[in-house]
């Protein structure tokens, strides 16, 4: 018997794309997309134009105040360069308004939102992965890291994920439903699905190669195939 | 039970938890409360049974994302902010300065060690200061400490109205060295390094040049008072830097990156005590350092008991497990 066979169920292998998996406390395997250097830059340049905005707008209306006027200015000062994306990320589930415009939000590893300790860590620790110059060490860790996790975020234990939509429900083809010629298994039931389901993005050459490769298990003629896949899929979901 | 039966079957309960997500998204918050704890329970039953059964990956996806949604919501931090920092304050953060005592310690050493040898050596090579600090800044120190001058420190040729400015300039200032001492230790500590030896060092040169040109009055007894929180504070944010560095230098039995997010999770602690501290150093600052009404010797005083009371709360509070309650 090879060694392996004893050990219990098999790890799932990781998945092919930058996914990310965590099991919750309920059993159930949350997945993750973390989001990458190009949206994660575009939200920050976002951000950056807001506060530069409100430093402006603030600073133009505290200089009528004289002195009083610019200590506030400094406090303001204080609180957005420091305190704009903590606050932000804490009571704005993750999110400060670049993010949002992006579809982004801040997670920690686990999948729970961010709370005040990791948030506080990952932009103060901003300052380092600016260094040298331009963010570059937060670039080249970002680049380097499977989950895109500057340096901020490997210290914090945070992730910045995409938010989901709901994709649109596929077209399935309309073919009678159709027993399967033999019991399936799961990741064969799971693969015929997704072949009817992403019918819609592949071309019709590449859908007949892809079901003829099935034709000789199925015992049909290989241009058949590609309707019986559909038939099996369709008795899969409904009655057949 | 094929797909379409238990998609038929459970449809209307996944349009109202979403229906509920949306409004617990937006902040709304209603009755729908008491039942969301179930309806999440039921959804990550249904995500488990779609993904045994092998449903479709539209469908697993789909619910899925409704998973994820109902646990970024289920998930969420409530905590009471106010209580936790009085807590905090009260009795976790000199409960952790003393549990951090070696970085603490290395860290004060390399502060205090650098400000009073350097202070000493610009004391009796007075030309020494030349190499560190430049002339110009040196010609606005002894401007500010001038025994003529009215008002001490920075901003101390301007009138009174100015407590407020005095007052922000000191938080942004401080707490931003505060933060890049703690950030740069980052790079294995190396920058936390650097950042306590160099202000220790310039400090201390500057400490060393006015005592010996006799402005040791106006220089010291502005110091002395908000020096108690500022500078334990800049030893304290070292302190969580060096930690830092020393997590991804010497991991032990942790992977490296675990380390360093365990020293993260401590240090960052460390820093929102400093936090507190150098806001309470900066209304000291604004409002009595800068005073100069009140003789010398009374804010040698007040300046002694400030550093006891540093000593004291470092050194006593939270000592009893009870007390914060």
């Amino acid at each position: 018997m090879p060694p392996h066979a004893t050990s219990p169920a098999k790890p799932p292998s990781p998945p092919l794309d930058t996914r990310y998996s965590v099991e919750t406390p309920e059993g159930i395997d949350l997945v993750l997309h973390p989001a990458g250097l190009v949206p994660r830059a575009l939200a920050f340049a976002v951000d950056l134009g807001i506060r530069g905005l409100i430093l402006l707008l603030m600073s133009i209306a505290l200089a009528l105040l004289g002195e009083l006027g610019l200590g506030l200015m400094s406090l303001l000062f204080f609180l957005v360069t420091w305190w704009y994306m903590v606050l932000f990320e804490v009571l704005n589930q993750g999110r400060s308004p670049g993010k949002q415009l992006l579809g982004l939000r801040v997670v920690h590893d686990d999948g729970t939102p961010v709370g005040w300790s990791a948030s506080l860590t990952r932009n103060l620790l901003r300052f380092v992965d600016i260094l040298p110059f331009g963010y570059t060490l937060g670039i080249l860790s970002c680049l380097a890291h499977p989950a895109f996790k500057r340096l901020g975020d490997l210290a914090a234990g945070t992730l910045v994920i995409y938010r989901e939509k709901p994709a649109a429900p596929p077209q399935l083809p309309e073919v009678a439903p159709l027993p399967a010629p033999f019991p399936l298994q799961l990741a064969e039931q799971r693969a015929l699905l997704d072949f009817a389901e992403r019918q819609s993005s592949l071309s019709l050459e590449r859908r007949r190669e892809l079901a003829e490769i099935l034709a000789e298990p199925l015992a049909v003629p290989p241009e058949q195939a590609e309707a019986r896949i559909d038939g099996i899929a369709r008795g899969l979901l409904g009655p057949a | 039970m094929k797909q379409q039966r238990f998609e038929q079957a459970h449809q209307r309960e996944w349009q109202d938890f979403a229906t509920q997500l949306d409004a617990l998204e937006r902040g709304k918050s209603g009755a729908e409360y008491r039942r969301f704890g179930a309806a999440y329970r039921r959804l990550c039953q249904h995500l488990a049974l779609a993904e045994a059964r092998g449903y479709s990956g539209h469908l697993v996806e789909r619910l899925g994302q409704l998973a994820l949604r109902g646990h970024q919501q289920l998930y969420r931090h409530r905590e009471h902010l106010g209580a936790r920092s009085i807590g905090f304050l009260l009795a976790g953060f000199p409960r952790l300065v003393r549990e951090e005592w070696r970085f603490v310690l290395t860290a004060g050493l390399l502060f205090f060690g650098s400000l009073l040898g350097m202070g000493l050596l610009v004391y009796f090579f007075p030309e020494l200061i030349y190499s560190l600090v430049s002339p110009e800044r040196v010609a606005q120190m002894e401007a500010m400490y001038d025994p003529d001058a009215s008002r001490l420190g920075r901003f101390g040729e301007r009138g009174s109205g100015i407590d407020w400015l005095m007052f922000g300039y000191y938080v942004m200032n401080n707490v931003g060295i505060a933060f890049q001492t703690f950030a740069s230790g980052l790079l294995l500590g190396l920058g936390s390094l650097f950042f306590l030896l160099y202000n220790g060092l310039t400090i201390g040169a500057i400490a060393g040049h006015l005592i010996r040109i006799g402005y040791q009055d106006n220089f010291l007894s502005f110091i002395v008072g908000h020096g108690a929180f500022e500078l334990t504070a800049i030893v304290l944010s070292g302190a969580a830097g060096l930690e830092l560095g020393w997590a991804l230098l010497a991991p032990g039995r942790l992977r490296r990156d675990e380390a360093l997010r365990r020293a993260a999770a401590r240090s960052v602690r460390l820093i929102a005590g400093v936090l507190a501290m150098l806001l309470i150093a900066a209304f000291i600052e604004a409002y009595w350092s800068s005073m100069t009404f009140v003789g010398a010797p009374l804010k040698y005083l007040v300046g002694a008991l400030l550093w006891l009371l540093v000593a004291a709360y470092f050194l006593l509070a939270g000592r009893d497990r009870h007390a914060p309650d």
